[in-house]
């Protein structure tokens, strides 16, 4: 059996289905990849806040949490450690808040390629890459002096 | 054409987007926007090829396709520009994934990027071969990484370790490359460094034993140190949360001790202090604190027993359990469930708090607590806890109850001590949730109850009084018909009274009121109703004083809209008013069911695989276990009660002792049809040339009554009118041979009767079948069928063979074929004996199926023959 933890997709969705961001780490046919985000829409926006964080998605797992109007969504193995991805979505909540001053879900749509870029200093192959929000910052700060 | 038209910028094009108000609109806007990005293209301007990719991945956000952009991320990729390959390589991981052969072009490029010497560039093509690579680039590029592991910026050796860590899950031959420059990632400094060397040594632990050697060797003692330092280091802001220094290398550091440390003593030992450490000191207020400590308890849980170590981890998560933060619950019922198998005096000293958790208002706590609860269940505590279950059961969600009721119902069975006992929270759960209760648990409590004589008294007075007061659970009517229905006179005679009990008075006139209650609400089912009017029978012959009211009610069901109630009113009126001399002698006390054989048929399947023991807690109740409750007294009824049940070995049996009745006691999901039709072929497969009769398979199942009366759904679905009844003629003989010995010869011409016209039953390109028909002398019920097979082509069929299937009115009998060979254009006939008991009513149908070789190859034919003369 395949032991390998890691993140298998990172979704970000508003109330109505919108996708903001959807970053797979696995390989997805398109038609595949947009029934995973209707499904995964579905679970997460009609949960009652006292339910807890996780939801069984097909042979994963997807632990989620909202912010304002926007769901953040990661889908994981069955056995890995839900607290700790809860963390992980709130740095990342953190650093899109520093990096965008105070975010809001407009932010996200008009710049959905530093999102994006963000995420790929935070996340790599499905793996924690950094833990420190001013490191990423600072980084995103280098590579914009360059374009 | 040059770039005066160059299109709107990203922000204005998403703007448009945003301003549509339908559906419609958007997709006029969009494709507006591909068609000019598409021109651009065409034009091939590099001026504009950022902006367009920019656009192309917001289109492709929306859900558009947009596959004709791909090759701009190629070109952009190989653009010299930072800029351009930024977007480039963005692109390319949001437009393409790793099975697509596009990717494969981009492999040089990556080459020349994680060589080049802006870092930047590096940086950008370690993160796309990171994300996307396919096997061969990993392959391909795996040298580059390895050497970038050990690259002078810290953030380009992040990226490289963790574009190892897929290079090694895409191929794992390659891991071992990567163990010396892994191991060096150990002893960072830099904590992204740090966490993605983690990251990578797990990895390779998980796929090359090797490694985890190596690792388990010389690096544990530096991990369990840098664990350490990391726990006690002082307050670091940039790395803080909640109070401790970086969380998330915390839990990678554990989870990589949990890999070295499983199944290996020295490495576990070393490790206890350290985990002890943690868990102890860990604050556990905030999310991330207990995210650490459930990291922790996993590991204390996968390495080898250091029992006082375990003991603290329950701990921890008993103290979870009572968190606030209901995330925080949910793990920590999850590890218990596995700790449980360690250690289960630990968890249970935790009962209490797990009982409250199955209360909890979210659903999925409250199913794991009792989960949970029920692993706990023994037989110091099952009595407490059942009471605890119960009291919380009237209280419970709806939809909780059916789970909640089927757990308690489980327990109870299998763990109670004394039968009083059981049949008092039996009583308890059907008073509460019966109309939840699934079949096989009253069933078998009615098994139960047969077998404790010495409390039938005690049973049927309290099954009365709870009657009284919840007739509107449908199960415990039901028990509660069948027991007075046996034991009546011990219910008004307040025989067999226990010393806890009150005497009550019951007349017999109040008994019947109970049972004719049952038969005339408006809401009980078939069974319920059917079960009373048996009970009325045999109340007949317990209560002579009040024959003729009983009487009455049998008789007015007489005209009962349900044929099952019509039957059974009219053959028990019979019995009642003429046949009184027997009547006693059939409503005798019912022999005690016999709980072992009950249970081994209630496991449903080979007796070898049962334990008789102890009662199996068994989910799919099996049809076979209804019936010799119910219908040992059925006469001739073919109530189908039973839910069906799924293995293929039933169905047979189903098949062969079933006498269907009406369908409307139909119950539970006939299965699909392919599983019908798959079953009929079973039994019409080709080359068995032993009929359906001959299937040992299910042979102890076929034991004494219980056959008849299941439910073969897998039949409903066949396109014949009524389930039909199999019969096979085996071309070498076999069976039937031997009990006729009838040789074929058909009679032409009828003997008595008119004469019917032949018919042409079936006909292909191939084949073409004719039946004419003769009646034997004497038996209008009786048909001969003489068979002609045609081969219609051009070349011979061997291993021919035919066979039939009839709907239940009929009966078929096939004699051997004249021969199983036929050459081209040439025939051979076959005889068939067909008995239709609704002759006048229903004319003939069947079902055949014919296989025959032809050219070497297995033909199959099918059809079905409608076109029967009418009258025979």
């Amino acid at each position: 059996s395949n032991l390998s933890l890691q993140i298998r997709f990172i979704l970000l969705q508003n109330r109505q289905g919108k996708t903001r961001l959807a970053k797979y780490y696995v390989p997805l046919e398109e038609s595949e990849k947009h029934k995973v985000e209707y499904e995964v829409h579905r679970l997460v926006v009609n949960r009652d806040s006292k339910f807890t964080n996780f939801v069984e998605f097909r042979t994963h797992k997807v632990i989620y949490r909202r912010y304002a109007g926007l769901f953040f969504s990661l889908c994981v193995d069955i056995t890995d450690n839900e607290l700790a991805y809860l963390e992980c979505i709130h740095l990342f909540v953190e650093i899109l808040d520093h990096f965008f001053s105070n975010v809001c879900e407009l932010d996200l749509v008009f710049n959905f390629h530093k999102v994006y870029l963000i995420l790929d200093e935070f996340i790599l192959a499905g793996e924690l890459q950094e833990t420190s929000k001013r490191a990423i910052i600072e980084r995103m700060s280098e590579l914009e002096k360059l374009e | 054409m040059n770039s005066i038209f160059s299109g709107t910028r990203l922000r204005d094009m998403i703007r448009s987007i945003r301003a549509c108000k339908t559906a419609a609109e958007e997709r006029g806007v969009v494709r507006k926007e591909c068609a000019d990005i598409r021109a651009s293209i065409n034009e091939n301007d590099p001026h504009d090829r950022h902006r367009n990719l920019a656009k192309l991945m917001f289109i492709h956000m929306l859900g558009y396709p947009t596959h004709f952009g791909q090759m701009e991320c190629l070109k952009l990729i190989a653009s010299p520009g930072f800029p351009e390959k930024r977007i480039g390589y963005l692109g390319l991981m949001l437009l393409l994934d790793e099975r697509q052969e596009v990717l494969m072009l981009v492999t040089n490029s990556l080459k020349q990027d994680l060589n080049h010497t802006n870092q930047y560039v590096v940086g950008l093509a370690l993160c796309a071969l990171g994300n996307i690579c396919s096997a061969e680039m990993a392959r391909d590029l795996a040298p580059e990484v390895e050497r970038l592991i050990q690259f002078r910026d810290p953030n380009i050796r992040k990226k490289a370790a963790l574009c190892s860590t897929r290079i090694v899950r895409k191929v794992p031959d390659l891991a071992e490359n990567f163990i010396n420059a892994a191991s060096s990632l150990l002893k960072e400094k830099h904590h992204g460094v740090l966490i993605t060397g983690v990251q990578l040594c797990y990895e390779l632990c998980t796929i090359n034993d090797e490694a985890l050697e190596y690792f388990r060797k010389k690096c544990t003692e530096g991990l369990i140190k840098t664990l350490r330092d990391i726990t006690n280091s002082a307050y670091q802001p940039e790395y803080d949360v909640a109070g401790i220094t970086d969380p998330f290398l915390h839990i990678r550091l554990l989870k990589l001790l949990r890999v070295l440390g499983h199944g290996d003593a020295d490495a576990s030992d070393l490790m206890t202090d350290i985990l002890a450490q943690v868990a102890t000191k860990t604050e556990s207020n905030k999310n991330a604190g207990n995210a650490v400590l459930y990291e922790c308890v996993e590991t204390i849980m996968a390495i080898e027993d250091t029992s006082s170590l375990r003991v603290l981890a329950i701990n921890i998560l008993g103290r979870f359990l009572s968190n606030r933060d209901n995330n925080i619950r949910y793990v920590a019922l999850n590890m218990l469930m596995k700790a449980i198998a360690f250690d289960d005096q630990a968890v249970q000293r935790h009962r209490v708090t797990i009982l409250e958790c199955v209360k909890d208002p979210d659903a999925s706590i409250r199913k794991r607590a009792l989960e949970l609860v029920s692993l706990l269940v023994n037989e110091n505590n099952v009595k407490q806890l059942t009471k605890e279950l119960i009291d919380y059961l009237e209280i419970s969600d709806e939809d909780f109850k059916e789970d909640l009721s089927a757990k308690i119902c489980s327990i109870v069975e299998k763990f109670s001590p004394e039968k009083i006992w059981y049949i008092d929270q039996m009583l308890k759960v059907l008073s509460e949730a019966g109309k939840l209760v699934k079949d096989d648990v009253w069933h078998a409590l009615i098994v139960v109850i047969s077998n404790a004589s010495e409390l039938h008294g005690y049973t049927v007075r309290a099954l009365y009084k709870a009657v009284l007061t919840y007739s509107e659970q449908e199960t415990l009517v039901r028990v509660a018909i069948w027991c007075i229905g046996e034991y009546g006179d011990l219910l008004v005679n307040n025989v067999g009274m226990l010393g806890i009990e009150d005497p009550i008075t019951v007349t017999e006139s109040d008994a019947v009121d109970v049972v004719e209650d049952a038969i005339t609400r408006h809401n009980s089912d078939m069974t319920t109703k059917a079960m009373a009017l048996v009970a009325l029978l045999k109340l007949s012959s317990r209560f002579p004083s009040i024959s003729e009211r009983i009487k009455d009610i049998i008789v007015k069901q007489k005209g009962s809209l349900l044929l099952e109630m019509q039957q059974r009113a009219i053959e028990f009126n019979s019995i009642v008013d003429r046949h009184k001399n027997i009547r006693s002698s059939l409503v005798e006390r019912m022999p005690v069911l016999d709980e072992a054989t009950f249970n081994v048929r209630r496991a449903g399947s080979l007796p070898a695989s049962v334990s008789t023991m102890a009662k199996p807690s068994v989910s799919i109740p099996n049809g076979v276990a209804a019936a010799p409750l119910v219908d040992l007294l059925d006469l001739g009824s073919d109530d189908i009660m039973a839910a069906p049940s799924s293995s293929g070995a039933d169905f047979l049996q189903d098949l062969l002792g079933v006498d269907l009745g009406s369908s409307s006691a139909q119950s539970g999901a006939s299965p699909g049809p392919k599983a019908g039709a798959d079953l009929l072929m079973d039994i019409l497969s080709i080359g068995t040339p032993s009929p359906a009769q001959n299937n040992t398979s299910s042979v102890d199942l076929l034991s004494t009554a219980g056959i008849n009366n299941n439910p073969s759904n897998a039949l409903d679905t066949l396109s014949s009118p009524a389930p039909p009844h199999i019969a096979t003629s085996a071309s070498a003989g076999g069976m039937f041979d031997l009990l006729d010995g009838l040789s074929p010869s058909p009679s032409k011409e009828a003997t008595n009767g008119p004469a019917y016209p032949p018919i042409v039953a079936y006909e292909s390109s191939t084949l073409k079948i004719e039946f004419t028909f003769s009646k034997p002398s004497g038996n209008p019920q009786e048909t001969n069928v003489q068979a002609t097979f045609i081969n219609l082509s051009p070349d011979t069929f061997t291993d021919f063979i035919f066979q039939a299937a009839v709907p239940k009115f009929l009966q078929l009998h096939l004699d051997p074929a004249s021969s199983n060979t036929l050459p081209a254009s040439g025939n051979i006939t076959q005889n068939l004996r067909v008995t239709n008991s609704q002759h006048g009513k229903k004319s003939l149908v069947m079902r055949m199926r014919i296989g025959y070789k032809l050219n070497g190859k297995d033909v199959l034919e099918e059809g079905q023959i409608n076109n029967f003369p009418r009258g025979l």
